[in-house]
This record gives C-alpha cells, structure tokens and sequence, in this order.
C-alpha cells in the first residue's frame, strides 16, 4: 500500500497537468472566467445568509463569547460553507470522474488512482481561492471577530479533510462504476449531510447542547470536527473543539485506507466495466 | 534477443446478469457480498492460452475476424487491461496507437493538449518541448495549433494524436486499425513513418484488417481464431490461407443469403414484370461440376442455368441477360437477338444455359437480370436484380473488368512479383 502511494507522488506531475487543464478548461469560454470559483460561493452564502440570518433567525446567538447574527452569522456561515463545497464537489464528481475520463482508461495505459486524486485536489483549490476572501470578510466586516494566531492550524485542518475526502472519493468514484445508482443516491445523501454538519448553525448552539442524542449524532459525523476546526480558527479563534480532530484524522486515514483498497481491488475491472 | 515475449495469455470477460445490475447495491450491502456479487458465472473467453515472441526490430501484424480477440490482446500488451493468467514480459517503452487523441480535452487549445497528452503518454515536459516543433508540423496543424481542439476536424484531430503518439519515441510501437480512419494523404506519411520506425530497428506490432499494407510492412504475421494463434509465418502465407477461409464462409454466407433472395424475391414482385406468356423460373447458378453455387473465381468457369415456360406456342421471342455491379452499373448486356438468333417456336417447359467461361469481371458483388422479352421489347418476363453472385479474385484491381494485360520492364528496373502461395 505504501508502495503503491508511493508511485502516485511518481505520478505528480501528470497530477499536476491533469489539474491546470481541469482549472483551465473549466471556465474556458465563460466571461467571469475563474471568477467563478470565487462568484459561485458567494452566491451560495447570499442565499443561505437571506434565509437562515434574515427569514429564519434566531437559531444561533452568542456562542463561545462571539455575537452569531446579521454580518458576523454570514462570516460564520462562510467559514463552513466553503470547507463544504469543497467537500461536497469532490464526492459528487469522484462518483463521475471514471466515465467521464473512460477514454484514458481505456485507451492508454494509464494509472487510475490519478483521476480521484485529480478531483479532490481541483476542488481544493478552489477552495483555497476563497480563503482569502473569507479572511477579508473577517477583517472588514467582523463585529468582534479577528484573525487571530490560530489561523496556522488551519492547514492541519485541511489536511485531515483531505485525508478523509480522498478515502471517500477513492470509495465512490470505484462503487459507482459497478453500482451506477450511487450516483443519485450521493446526490440526496449529501443534501441531508450537509443538513447533519454544524454548517449553517453552530455546534454549540444550546438547541443542539441540550439533546444528548442531537450531540451524539453530530459527533459521530466527521465532517462535524472538521468543520468545527476550520470554525474554531477563522471564528472563534480558540482552541477547544482542537482535540476531537486527532480522532477524526485517525477515521479519515481508516476511510482512507479502506477507500484505496477496494479502489485497488477493483482496479483491474475498470477498463471492462466503464 | 526478444523484445516481447508473451507465454499463455489467457483472457476472459465475465458476463453479468441483468438481475445483477439491479439487485446487487442492496445484496451487497444487506448480505456484505460485494465482491462474491463481482464474480459472475458466466464467463467469455477473448484469448485462450496464446503464446508468441517479437525479435527486437521486428515487425509482426495480428489479423483475424472482429472478435477474434486482436484488440484485447494489443490491450493487454499494452498494459492497458490485465491478463487473467499468463506472461508478458516487454523491454523498452511502449507507445499504443489504440485510439488517438484518447484524452484531448476538447476546450483547450492543440498546444496545450500535446503537453497534457504527451504527459500522459508519461514524456516530461522538457522531452515535449524538444519535440513540440515535430509534432505540429508532422500534424500540419501550424495554424490550428491555437485553436481549442473542439474546432478540430476528425482528420486533424486524428493527425495530431498520431503525432504525438509517434512523438513518444518508443521501442515498441502498437497500432490497433487507427490508420482506418485518416484521409488519404495522411495514410502514406503514417506509413512511412511506421517504415522510419522499422528502419531503426523497432519492435512493431500491427493490428489491421488491410491485408495490404500488413503484406507490405510486415515480417511475420500472426492469425487469431476465436482467441487461439491458428497460424503464424510468413506473411504472404497465412493472410492467403486467411483469406481462403474468409471466402469459404463468405460463400457459406452467400448461399444462405441466397436462400433469402428466393424468399425476399417471391414478396418482391416490383422487380419482376411482364405478361408472363413466357415465364422464367428456376434461376440457378452452377459451377463447372454442376453444383448451385453463387461465388466465384475471377477466372473459374460456371454456368447461369433456368427454366422457360411457354404456355401457348410463341414464335417471337428474344432471351436477355444483364449484369450490375452494386452501384448499379450495367457491366454486361445482351441477348440472343444481339447475337443473332433467330427465334422460330417454343412451347412447353425448355431449359437455358449461358456458359461463361471466363468472367473477368472485379471482384465485387453483382446481380443477374434475366429477361425474356419480343423483339420489340414487348414484355414476357423480366427479373430485374434477382439474383446477387459475387467474384473473388487474388488481385484487389479495381474498375469494372479484369482487362488482360501484362507488365514489361526494361533491365535496369529491379522488380519482381511475388509468387503466390496457394
């Protein structure tokens, strides 16, 4: 197994091409051009801020000694919703990212785990695009929110949802050559995830606090500490939601692990099956 | 020394059963039988146990009929799928020309995709940019070479992948039928190129239906059967015993197909008209032992025999015969009024024969009008396209009819014709 990641670093710079002609062609033709990895999220938390902050508040208030209304509940949104997109587009195109490139699978000799690693990485980057708006939005709009020393662990936060979204992608993007219904079945499950992922309210909000079972289910889910990092380092600034993460990454190396070896099982009947 | 050596590949396809597709998310998640659920138990042999080697610089083709396993097996040398059991051992870098262009990314411009695709044929971007003047130019492609390659022609698209494939530099080159779909001026440059590739002493193995060029360019030839090697050597040799059962089945064919005719014929009356005063029946065709046979050599004797049948006594009557090809061209016409016959009285069931001793025409298929008619044209029976035969012939000339001729070269021509092995 070992061996095997090994040759996927051998493989870095086919990773690298395949991900600049991903980004490159993704917007060719379009006016905003890679705007649209920054328009699209914003969008998204136009929505969301319209609807959970304006229509619908009052589910959050003072957490962790931080106000969560009006602007700042946007930024807390923000931080979440982006780690989340992230998430949620690497999963849904691992499951397509097979047959979309079945030309290269079955026509050239080429090393398939690349395709997973290419999408998960893609999308990470675009992530990584919309840090610094978020951390602008921080500076300028934060009403007793700051940037704050914690920010550096946010790569570690990173990396542990990189860890587990690579297990997952390795996962669906091989069951789902064999099961096609995965496909439709990813698109809902992930609508009702994101639902169950401290995203559009706190993990602490006292609604939640007060469910022993609520806590317990959210805490099973490891997107929760994940996103709940990546709150604790832009939002809050602190540090106590930190220790549930080392738990989280042994998970996501276990998903890992397992997600690359039913991908490497199933490897060789890929070329008949796409 | 050997360059591939491939010992017992065997390679089978499992075939699933639909109850599979549908049942098997739920059964494998609610008895945990995913990967019992992946075996099937049916189970399609594409390869049985083949055996070969390549000598370095050797050029061996692979031909056979479609599904006889010549893809898989290119497939599997490239190390694209997997053997299920068997060796291959290869030395040198492999370039495959299984399908080109496989992995262009139709938004981005052909500079661009002849990195990320040779890149992905595992060159380095410095080996690219070496090669990056090469590669347009033997595509012809200097003024498209900006352009997003969706804007491509097939034709273009086709050159450049080729390019870039060629471009790998390999030690062993496999080509799987991709010169089928260039434009004709392409084709010669791709096989000179193959020629290049020979002369430097490379390992090529071809995979093609055109028996032509697998004569031309290479050494050995291998034939695949139904996933087993029936014949290997010499080339001349087995794509003519090759061919010798391809026409053998073909006739097989024919003669069934021709049972159909007979069939289609009797719905099909448009094709025949006429008073029927005299009627025409019982068109066969006979070789020159007399049995029904509808396929023939270029130069083999045979004979159109049928039926006429005049209720009451006529004494004006001409009997015709008409020969097109599938195009529709009129390749011979006549009758017995052209060939001064002068017609007196039938009456009562004959039978006609036209010996052709020789027919000369192309190899081809063609059809067969009879007619019997006055000489007027007044109608008693016409059967028009009725009947199909077809001609086989050593030569693939091309036109209507084989003319006779013969070469002549002055001394200092050096050229000789290859003798048939039959």
């Amino acid at each position: 197994m070992i061996l095997k990641l090994k040759d996927l670093f051998k493989y870095r710079q086919l990773i690298f091409t395949l991900i600049s002609r991903e980004l490159k062609a993704r917007y060719r033709g379009t006016v905003f051009g890679f705007l649209w990895s920054l328009i699209n999220p914003l969008l998204l938390l136009a929505v969301y801020s319209i609807v959970f902050g304006i229509i619908l508040p009052g589910s959050s208030g003072r957490i962790e000694n931080k106000d969560i209304t009006g602007i700042n509940y946007s930024i807390f949104l923000f931080t979440g919703l982006l780690p989340w997109i992230w998430f949620n587009s690497s999963i849904l195109e691992s499951s397509n990212v097979l047959f979309i490139h079945g030309n290269l699978i079955k026509k050239i000799k080429f090393p398939i785990e690349v395709l997973p690693v290419m999408t998960v990485l893609t999308n990470m980057i675009h992530f990584i695009f919309g840090i610094p708006i978020l951390v602008l939005f921080i500076i300028f709009f934060g009403k007793g929110v700051a940037i704050t020393p914690w920010v550096l662990f946010f790569p570690v936060a990173v990396f542990v949802q990189f860890v587990f979204t690579m297990g997952l992608s390795f996962l669906v993007s091989a069951l789902t050559v064999h099961f096609r219904d995965l496909k439709d079945i990813l698109a809902n499950f992930l609508t009702l995830w994101f639902f169950g992922t401290p995203i559009i309210y706190a993990f602490m909000t006292p609604a939640i606090q007060n469910h022993k079972a609520m806590v317990l289910a959210l805490s099973l889910n490891p997107m929760t500490h994940i996103i709940e990092a990546y709150h604790y380092t832009f939002f809050f600034g602190s540090l106590p939601h930190w220790k549930k993460l080392p738990i989280t990454l042994a998970v996501g190396l276990i998903f890992f692990y397992i997600g690359y070896l039913i991908f490497d099982k199933l490897r060789d009947t890929f070329v008949e099956e796409v | 020394m050997h360059t591939v050596i491939v010992e017992d590949i065997v390679k089978y396809y499992k075939k699933y059963s639909n109850k599979h597709k549908f049942l098997t998310l739920k059964s494998a998640i609610v008895n945990r039988s995913l990967f019992s659920d992946l075996k099937s138990s049916e189970i399609f042999e594409a390869l049985r146990g083949v055996s070969f080697k390549v000598k370095d610089g050797e050029t061996l083709s692979i031909i056979g009929e479609n599904g006889s396993g010549k893809s898989t097996l290119l497939k599997i040398l490239a190390g694209i799928s997997q053997p299920s059991s068997g060796n291959i051992l290869t030395k040198g870098r492999i370039s495959a020309l299984i399908e080109l262009g496989a992995g262009f990314h139709p938004e981005i411009s052909g500079r661009e995709n002849i990195f990320i695709n040779g890149i992905i044929l595992g060159l380095t971007k410095k080996k690219i940019q070496e090669r990056y003047n090469d590669i347009v130019n033997f595509a012809e492609l200097e003024e498209f070479i900006n352009n997003p390659v969706k804007t491509y022609s097939s034709g273009m698209y086709m050159r450049l992948g080729f390019s870039i494939a060629i471009n790998v530099n390999p030690d062993i080159l496999l080509i799987d039928e991709v010169l089928s779909v260039g434009d004709a001026s392409f084709v010669p440059k791709c096989i000179d190129k193959i020629n290049e590739f020979k002369r430097k002493g490379k390992t090529i193995i071809f995979v093609s239906h055109d028996l032509t060029t697998v004569e031309r360019i290479s050494d050995r030839v291998i034939w695949l059967k139904n996933g087993e090697i029936e014949m290997q050597g010499y080339p001349k040799r087995v794509t003519d015993t090759y061919l010798e059962y391809i026409g053998k089945k073909d006739e097989k064919k024919a003669n069934k197909q021709h049972e159909a005719e007979k069939m289609e014929a009797e719905k099909n009356r448009e094709k025949r008209w006429g008073t029927k005063e005299i009627e025409i029946s019982k068109v066969k065709m006979i070789d020159k032992n007399g049995n029904e046979k509808y396929i023939f050599e270029q130069n083999e004797p045979f004979a159109i025999e049928f039926n006429v049948n005049s209720k009451s006594e006529e004494k004006d009557f001409v009997f015709g015969i008409g020969i097109f090809n599938t195009e529709g061209i009129q390749c011979y016409g006549s009758n017995t009024f052209i060939e001064n016959f002068k017609s007196q009285s039938i009456k009562g069931t004959g039978k006609i024969r036209i010996k052709i001793s020789k027919i000369n025409l192309v190899n081809g298929t063609y059809f067969l009008d009879l007619a019997a008619h006055k000489r007027d044209g007044y109608p008693f029976d016409y059967h028009h396209f009725q009947y199909t035969f077809k001609i086989t012939s050593v030569y693939r000339d091309v036109g209507i009819v084989r003319i006779h001729h013969e070469w002549e070269f002055s001394n200092n021509i050096k050229i000789h014709k290859k003798s048939l092995v039959k």
